[in-house]
């Protein structure tokens, strides 16, 4: 098992690179530091001078990959690559484009993020598992057939219309919950409120529909034959043997996104305000603050990654069959 | 009949499809008695394990239902029982197990929570009750080491031992009947004795009755009191079970006697069956078996047979009283041409064959260990001739016949075609020798390719070789191709899925017939197909070899299949050979305790007359280790019955035994 | 009138995945094991209705990708010596069937069937005084004499449209029975009867059902919006019918040419990493994982920022407007189909990792068939279905998602028209009371009818594809 484990960390190491390769042809390789220069400063307040300064500001006047007027290995390290995106790998994130300590930034706003993305994860889980067994349970059934229409109606949906009705109805119209925005402590609580309801629902069309079908996957199999010849009623059939059975498909799917819920979502902290990951980034995207976004990349990447880990180790612990090695 | 305990009574399971209404079982009756094992037997698909199902209450729903008649059990009708009620008979009252051990367990409980969950007032017994309860069951199954057992998960048992735990599993509601749907079928031979015997036993023991639903005409007569013979959802035939070996009445029944393989019909053709079973969405107007039958008569077709004899021995059938015809004069008279035929010089020389697959562990992924899927193998295969590889599942016998083949690159190891080493060719250089050994699979269903018409399928080899001959000539070649094999030019412009597991077969015999092949190797051909189907194959092959001096590297664990087919014989064990020599070396003086083992394992059909044969069954202890971590020494010396402590250190020499007999035994010095 | 084609690169992969899709049809009709789980998908009620839904859509979108320059009529056009001149305006087919529809702008918003603006303006009367009305507006409700008789006025054409688009629909469905009476020989009165009762293996009650709703609705549209803005107008004044029509083809294109553009790598990569092992599988593993690791919607944002940097720093290379926005367009599909590729190039390799051991492929190994031979024609076709299935179940995903990337400002040219820049510039008046619902409500009853049918559509390809789903 630590021999797996650290077989994994070590083929993270490659990907990562990989990552950082990508993101660091996306953001120099493609468009010049010159170019980024021209599109901060705006198009009419460009000179030469101004350029080579916000360069030089920004650490961005290095060349790209390898610096021949450095000695020794400062010919590699006092490069763009070095100082921007190798150095990413001891989470030394940097500064932003306009001069903020990534790194610090995160630390704090990761916290919003797991605020809403934790609750809705978990409850949205337990429903979809509990509306799936009970579809499965019916299954055949007037109530099977149109519980499975529903999920289809549901997951047909933009994800933004659940928000906006959502803040349309709740808050504009029966002023329960206020409509966007954040505070510490409990009070975030009246403030989450309408966010995780939102993302369940957002999620139960899909989810349930998902689960149901490993459900019957593994109804049809031969040891729930050999249960209900063994003299089980249906319920013990289903919560002893197939619930079991079908929890290691619905592992994979959901351990792997545990770690990646500090980073939050994107669309929901945007519109309701959250100070979280989510928003940090919609912010940078829309300010075109490259820095930070390569920041994000590579940390969703690495939580990803630990997400996969989990996920394998998350098996040893539900199939007995699996040993990691 | 003051013990009469189960009494079927005209019943019916109907399964609903996209082709029409299933009549799978179609109004049928027997009774069963205290103790008694009454087996059915039936080819696939007609209808018995659906038959079984159906006394369960456990058909597959929404798509099968059971459409009319009765079971009673002690009197009371169990169809008419609500669910509530049905499950105090199953587990209870009766209790079943499956063919396939391996998916019939669930794959996250562990053993003895499975078991437990059936025993009786389970709520009032206390854990530790329980507990000793199930460990009482596992050690009556004969599984050794059980409180480590209780808590391990299937997949750690050997298919044997899950079969076993199948059976504690039944006996731990101490139902009055037990279902036996296939119990041996996925098993190999010397395990399928040993279950065989526990199922006997535990009969002796508990007094219970056991339904044994089977295809296989020998553990009928080794293991039954009555059979039933199903045929398309009906049963045609029923007798006590000496009188059926002895006297069958039914044309199929004895149909099947006759298709079945032997030492005795060697040289011989086998008797087929022509044609298929009817589907049985099909109205029936008159005898099911009509279309199949030699001495079907006018009122075969018009008339349904009714059934004719007492409950417990009769036949539906318009004929029964007319004697069965002469048996094939040749059955007795066997030995012929191919005996005579004088051995060809050897043109495929393998020598030390090894191909070991690494173990890998750790950070670094290196290499621990090997699984020694053949070890160091020798055999030579002649022209003209058919060497059986023997060996139950795992012995490495198709490995060893797909690296013969560079299907699987060896490891170590020489495999000589004609002076030309196999293993050192390029593959530009292996490619244009290919065409000599061709290869034929056990799996019919996956051995063509689905979605290619079944001419391509025939050309691929052609095409492959790149002659370049005209698309006539193509055509021609592949209806000459079609026809040797015995199907239409028609066959051609239709897709596989349009035939039977035997015409699938001979689809890919005429595949592989394609390419002019010296050597084809047959990997278990026929063990996937009926008796009656079995035997058309054999024929086929049989036939080629005559017309076409093919040789064959036979790989099988169906000893009735070797003594009618293979020339030599080589019996593997853990990827070695551990005997070889011709086939009446082999089977008359076997020499390694696992030959023996082996031959006296595969059950014997003793035919009423000349029942009281000395037929005695040397029976193996224990299951066949892994081959990633054989026994020090001989590898067989856990199970042998004469080991000695020499046996222990080392692995035998090669003694040979006459000039073609070799054995690898310490006691054969 | 006349006309210059016009393509765009768009335009011209459309055309191209038309020619698959109908090169494919033909070969599926040729291929038993193809056409049965068609004709089962064809037999389900829900899909045949779903299918004509997207048909609608489909036949929109089509419209839209046919592009014309108009001819600039001009004095000297009859002149031979001359060269015509052509407008700079890109307009397409559907542009010229709806163009009353285009042409009638507002000054800014206005209600569905209102016949004033929304907001109020300071309008200077004629004897001078100055006033703070809604302005009665251009074209919607504009014929009207009286304005209190517009509830009527609707009521009448709402009718009247209805009316027609059954009767033309009964006329079309009559003509259908009638033929389908003589294909299958039966009297056209008991062909009638047994469509009724819902007794016949094509599903024709719910086709000719869902066709007559279909076919009311647009009639009812199109005799309405000659007078009014059914669905009203946006803050500059365009109809928002206008514009929800508009943003299919935007739909569509984001739906099937990301997949036209990652299923060759996809499948290709799949297949060679499951058959060939060795370093080339580890290579493809490491790409794909690598690329999945990222978290889809970051890596979207960092391919269009760039993109749009590249844009601004070289504004040469794009000369018209419907260019620039179709390239971005374009650009988005390949950086969606870059980011979606991995899990069906995955699934791809799996599975090829199975097949590579069934007999049939040890087989064609033993007859000595070469290696790339035994990709196309044993593999290929084996995995078929998977990428079939996956592609009908992307579709309603990456419709879906167009509308979050254009919000989060990672999506299509601003200028273009979709439903994600329609729910984006809506969402801006949120605040407004009263609320400006339209534009919204719009967008999400479009995406809505194509989502759904495309997601009824899938389910039923997927059931009937799948082999472990056909077994039950």
């Amino acid at each position: 098992m630590t021999a797996y484990i650290v077989r994994r960390i070590l083929y993270a190491i490659p990907i990562l690179l990989g990552v950082n390769i990508l993101t660091f042809a996306l953001f120099f390789v493609v468009n010049s530091p010159d170019d980024m220069a021209r599109v901060h400063l705006g198009v009419k307040r460009v000179t030469p001078e101004a350029i080579d300064n916000w360069k030089s500001e920004h650490g961005y006047d290095r060349p790209l990959l390898f610096n021949s007027k450095e000695a020794g290995l400062e010919k590699i390290t006092d490069t763009i690559f070095f100082q921007h995106s190798a150095r990413l790998f001891v989470f030394d994130f940097g500064q932003s484009d306009d001069g903020r300590d990534i790194g610090y930034d995160i630390s704090q706003r990761m916290w919003a993020s797991l605020a809403i993305a934790l609750p809705t994860f978990i409850v949205g889980v337990l429903i979809n598992i509990t509306f799936a067994l009970l579809l499965a349970f019916f299954r055949g059934s007037l109530f099977d057939i149109s519980g499975v229409i529903l999920c289809v109606i549901l997951m047909s949906i933009s994800g933004l219309f659940y928000i906006i009705g959502g803040q349309y109805l709740l808050s504009k119209l029966w002023h329960l919950v206020p409509i966007s925005g954040y505070d510490s402590g409990v009070n975030a609580l009246k403030f989450l409120v309408l966010p995780v309801i939102i993302g369940v629902i957002g999620g139960i069309g899909a989810g349930t529909r998902l689960y149901r079908t490993f459900y019957l996957e593994e109804i049809n199999k031969d040891y729930v034959r050999t249960a209900r010849a063994k003299g089980l009623s249906e319920l013990q059939v289903l919560f002893r043997h197939v619930l079991k059975n079908a929890m290691i498909p619905i592992l994979t799917g959901v351990v792997v996104v545990i770690p990646l819920l500090f980073i939050g979502s994107l669309i929901m902290e945007s519109f309701f305000g959250i100070p979280g990951l989510g928003s940090y980034t919609i912010d940078a995207i829309n300010s075109q603050d490259f820095a930070i976004v390569r920041a994000m990349v590579f940390l969703g990447s690495v939580l990803y990654i630990l997400g996969l880990v989990l996920t394998d180790i998350s098996y040893t612990l539900v199939d007995p069959r699996v040993r990691l090695n | 009949m003051s013990d009469l305990l189960l009494e079927v009574n005209d019943l019916k399971t109907w399964l609903d499809t996209e082709s029409g209404t299933v009549r799978a079982v179609d109004g049928i009756s027997f009774t069963m008695q205290q103790g008694e094992t009454v087996a059915i037997l039936g080819e696939s698909g007609c209808g018995k394990s659906m038959s079984a199902l159906s006394l369960l209450q456990l058909v597959p729903s929404p798509a099968g239902r059971i459409e009319a008649g009765s079971v009673r059990l002690e009197g009371r009708d169990i169809l008419q029982f609500a669910e509530k009620q049905m499950r105090e008979v199953r587990g209870k009252r009766i209790a079943m197990i499956f063919q396939e051990p391996q998916t019939s367990l669930n794959p996250v409980m562990t053993i003895g929570e499975q078991i437990r969950e059936v025993l009786p007032d389970r709520e009032s017994l206390s854990q530790e009750a329980a507990r000793t309860e199930v460990l009482r069951l596992l050690t009556a199954v004969g599984i050794s080491d059980v409180k480590r057992r209780y808590d391990e998960y299937p997949h750690q048992l050997s298919g044997g031992m899950k079969q076993r735990a199948m059976i504690a599993m039944a006996l731990a509601g101490s139902p009055d009947i037990l279902i036996a749907d296939e119990p041996t079928t996925a098993l190999d031979v010397t395990i399928q004795a040993q279950i065989l015997d526990l199922l006997k036993s535990i009969q002796n023991t508990t007094g219970m009755a056991v339904l044994l639903i089977t295809h296989d005409l020998g553990i009928v007569s080794q293991s039954a009191d009555r059979v039933l013979v199903m045929y398309a959802g009906q049963i045609v035939e029923q007798a006590p079970s000496d009188l059926f070996f002895s006297r069958p009445r039914h044309p199929y029944s004895q149909k099947l006697f006759r298709a079945l393989p032997g030492r005795g019909k060697r040289g011989a053709r086998l008797e087929v069956i022509p044609g298929a079973v009817p589907p049985l969405t099909t109205q029936f107007s008159g005898c099911r078996f009509v279309q199949r039958c030699e001495r079907a008569q006018q009122i075969c077709h018009e008339t349904v047979p009714a059934w004719h004899g007492e409950n417990n021995w009769g036949v539906r059938c318009h004929f029964y009283d007319t004697e069965e015809p002469v048996r094939n004069a040749s059955e007795t008279s066997a030995v012929t041409t191919a005996e005579q035929k004088s051995p060809g010089e050897a043109f495929l020389k393998v020598e030390s064959l090894k191909i070991h697959f690494p173990i890998q562990k750790g950070i670094l992924r290196r290499t621990v260990g090997y699984v020694k899927a053949v070890d160091d193998i020798s055999f030579e295969i002649n022209k003209g001739r058919t060497l059986a590889l023997v060996g139950e599942s795992g012995c490495g016998k198709t490995t060893a016949g797909k690296g013969v083949l560079q299907l699987i690159r060896p490891t170590a190891g020489s495999v000589n075609y004609l002076g030309k080493e196999l293993t050192q060719l390029s593959r530009g250089e292996l490619r244009a020798l290919r065409r000599q050994f061709q290869i034929i699979f056990q799996d019919p269903y996956a051995s063509l390719n689905p979605r290619m018409l079944v001419s391509d399928i025939v050309a691929e080899g052609l095409d492959a070789l790149q002659t370049g001959i005209d698309a006539t000539s193509r055509q021609q070649k592949i209806n000459a191709l079609l026809e040797k094999v015995g199907l239409n030019a028609e066959a051609g412009l239709r897709y596989p899925h349009e035939f039977s597991g035997g015409q699938r077969q001979r689809i890919s015999i005429a595949r592989a017939l394609a390419v002019d092949p010296q050597l084809i190797v047959c990997d278990e051909p026929t063990s996937a197909l009926d008796v009656s189907v079995q035997a058309q194959v054999l024929n086929l092959l049989k036939q080629l070899q005559d017309d076409l001096g093919l040789s064959y590297l036979f790989i099988t664990h169906d000893l009735s299949v070797v003594e009618y087919l293979a020339h030599d014989v080589a019996v593997m064990y853990l990827g070695r050979i551990v005997e070889s020599g011709t086939l009446q070396e082999i089977l008359d003086h076997p020499a390694h305790p696992y030959t023996r083992a082996l031959l006296s394992a595969a059950p014997v059909i003793t035919r009423g007359g000349d029942k009281p044969v000395a037929h005695e069954v040397i029976k193996l202890e224990g299951d066949i280790p892994s081959p990633s971590d054989p026994p020090r020494g001989c590898h067989f010396h856990p199970r042998c019955t004469v080991a000695e402590s020499r046996c222990r250190k080392h692995f035998p020499e090669t003694t040979m035994l006459t000039t073609t007999h070799s054995v690898r035994c310490h006691l054969q010095k | 009138m006349s006309y210059l084609p016009h393509i765009l690169i768009t335009d011209a992969l459309i055309y191209f995945l038309l020619v698959l899709v109908v090169g494919f049809a033909v070969y599926a009709s040729r291929h038993e094991h193809l056409r049965a789980p068609w004709r089962q998908v064809f037999n389900r009620p829900l899909a045949v209705a779903a299918l004509m839904v997207l048909s609608v859509y489909i036949s929109i979108g089509l419209a839209d990708s046919v592009h014309l320059r108009e001819r600039i009529s001009d004095t000297g056009a009859d002149r031979a010596d001359m060269e015509a001149q052509y407008s700079h305006q890109v307009i397409s087919l559907l542009d010229i069937f709806l163009g009353s529809l285009r042409q009638h702008s507002e000054k800014t918003y206005s209600m569905p069937f209102a016949t004033h603006a929304f907001s109020m303006e300071t309008v200077i009367g004629q004897d001078g005084s100055v006033r703070r009305e809604h302005p009665r507006l251009l074209y919607g409700g504009a014929h009207l004499k009286d304005i209190s008789k517009r509830g009527q006025d609707i009521a009448v054409k709402t009718v009247t449209g209805i009316l027609v688009g059954l009767i033309a629909w009964l006329l079309f469905a009559v003509l259908i029975i009638k033929v389908v009476a003589v294909r299958t020989h039966m009297a056209a009165g008991a062909l009638w009867l047994r469509i009724k009762r819902g007794d016949t293996r094509f599903p024709w009650r719910s086709a000719l059902s869902t066709g007559a709703v279909i076919s009311a609705i647009v009639s009812a549209l199109i005799v309405l919006s000659g007078n009014y803005h059914v669905l009203g107008t946006d803050q500059v004044g365009n109809d928002v019918l206008y514009k929800s029509l508009k943003s299919i083809r935007t739909g569509l294109l984001i739906g099937t040419l990301t997949t036209l553009v990652m299923l060759p790598f996809a499948v290709s990569l799949g297949i060679m990493a499951g058959y060939l092992r060795g370093w080339v599988d580890d290579v493809i593993q490491y790409t794909y994982t690598t690329l999945s690791s990222i978290p889809g919607v970051l890596l979207i944002a960092a391919a269009i920022l760039s993109l749009q940097v590249y844009m601004t720093a070289n504004p040469e290379q794009f000369t018209t407007v419907a260019e620039r926005s179709d390239m971005r367009l374009l650009f988005l599909c390949i950086i969606l189909g870059g980011t979606s590729w991995t899990g069906l190039c995955r699934l791809m390799r799996g599975e090829t990792l199975k097949l590579r051991e069934v007999d049939y492929i040890q087989a064609a190994v033993a007859l000595g068939v070469p290696t790339r031979k035994i990709m196309l024609r044993h593999i290929f076709p084996n995995v078929m279905h998977i990428v079939l299935i996956s592609v009908v179940l992307d579709f309603s995903g990456l419709v879906l998602a167009e509308a979050v990337l254009s919000y989060v400002g990672v999506g299509v040219d601003p200028a273009m028209d979709s439903w994600g820049n329609m729910i984006n510039g809506a969402r801006l008046e949120m605040a407004r009371e009263p609320m400006v619902w339209w534009s919204l409500s719009a967008a999400f009853v479009f995406m809505f009818g194509l989502v759904l049918s495309a997601n009824l559509f899938s389910d039923a390809v997927r059931d009937a594809f799948d082999p472990r789903l056909r077994k039950r």
